[in-house]
């Protein structure tokens, strides 16, 4: 199972590391994790383990919510649930506990979240267009421009950038380095920015392309 | 449980102990360690503070001061491990936290005035009480007797 837990993003500060230089850094609250459900080949076509996060007020929970819950023995509803692939004949024990410590030796991470909303925006915000001057009777300040050719095509071409919601959208920023564990808090020391509002949930993982 | 809280935490962990007691207006020797290449070394840098800035692990003090009759202002981090150590040369009486109009004076008026009371010395020296001063704190001991005995 890659090394992964379901945090929430607190806020970002800034620390000073070895060699006295200042680091800015966002603190993760990750885990503890409970595995709650583990899938299997034979029951459910492919193999992951579902971890959970967050304890839910069982009030605020649905009768099927709990029932699944129940049926793992985990002992209460969880918040939030994400899949986690496993290897070929691995199998977590239901119910046990993820926390930080997974993450001992890992020196890069993933971390993905849900992008703050910024509404909907055109295409100078959106997109990083150029603006039209500002001046000189130009009609044109923030407006989309062309979009496209002529009678040929006659269409407009697929993926063309024109203003749309932005944002509030499931980010994946990659390669963050890993600057602390502290393991009595709960907390991952996360270098520079992660996706998302502050109190917003995040998964953390392993790295895929850098270790 | 509470973010503030657990921010709190996080940077009072990364937070210096101590930090050197000081006030806007003094003049102060700053010790700075500096690396070059391998060796490290401690330089000192004096001058006015003329103003501490932010909170917490990102607090900062400006130290001002002239280097061959031109302007110099450096900003420290109070939490910085570079910053060895702050000594107070001598006390400064000013009546606003930013000392940003020194920037505008040249010669004589760039010095700030001493604060010459003792209360409020770091370093020992117990300030004389005269007079009624003198009756209260015996009231406040003869006070204090009973409930300690």
């Amino acid at each position: 199972m890659t090394p992964t837990l379901i945090g929430k993003k607190l806020k970002m500060t800034q620390i000073y590391d070895d060699a006295g230089q200042v680091v800015p850094v966002t603190i993760v609250l990750a885990g503890p994790c409970q595995v709650v459900q583990v899938k299997t080949v034979e029951n459910d076509g492919y193999q992951a383990a579902q971890i959970g996060f967050d304890d839910a007020k069982v009030k605020r929970t649905t009768k099927p919510e709990q029932g699944h819950f129940k049926k793992w023995s985990c002992p209460t509803p969880k918040r939030v649930v994400r899949e986690v692939a496993l290897d070929e004949g691995e199998t977590p024990e239901p119910g046990s506990q993820l926390d930080v410590s997974v993450f001992e030796e890992i020196t890069y991470v993933d971390v993905i979240g849900t992008s703050k909303g910024r509404g909907f925006q055109g295409t100078i915000k959106r997109h990083n267009a150029s603006t039209g001057p500002k001046s000189h009777g130009s009609k044109s300040y923030r407006l989309v421009g062309s979009i496209g050719m002529h009678t040929w095509p006659a269409r407009v071409l697929k993926g063309r950038k024109l203003p749309g919601q932005m944002g509030n959208k499931r980010t994946t920023a990659r390669n963050l380095k890993i600057v602390k564990i502290e393991k009595d808090h709960n907390l991952l020391y996360i270098k520079g920015a992660v996706p998302g509002p502050t109190n917003g949930y995040v998964v953390v993982r392993r790295a895929k392309t850098k270790s | 449980m509470n973010i503030d809280k657990i921010m709190a935490g996080v940077e009072q962990r990364h937070m210096k102990e101590s930090l050197p007691e000081f006030r806007v207006g003094d003049t102060v020797d700053v010790h700075v360690r500096i690396k070059e290449g391998e060796r490290e070394r401690v330089q000192v840098f004096t001058g006015t503070v003329i103003g501490k800035k932010h909170g917490g692990i990102r607090q900062t003090f400006t130290v001002r001061r002239i280097v061959a009759g031109e302007g110099v202002e450096r900003v420290f981090p109070f939490h910085s491990p570079f910053v060895e150590k702050v000594e107070v040369k001598r006390q400064g009486k000013v009546r606003r936290a930013k000392l940003y109009y020194l920037r505008d004076r040249v010669g004589k008026a760039t010095k700030v005035k001493e604060r010459r009371d003792q209360s409020t010395k770091p370093a020992g020296r117990p300030r004389k009480r005269r007079g009624p001063a003198k009756a209260a704190a015996a009231a406040t001991t003869k006070a204090a007797t009973p409930t300690t005995a």
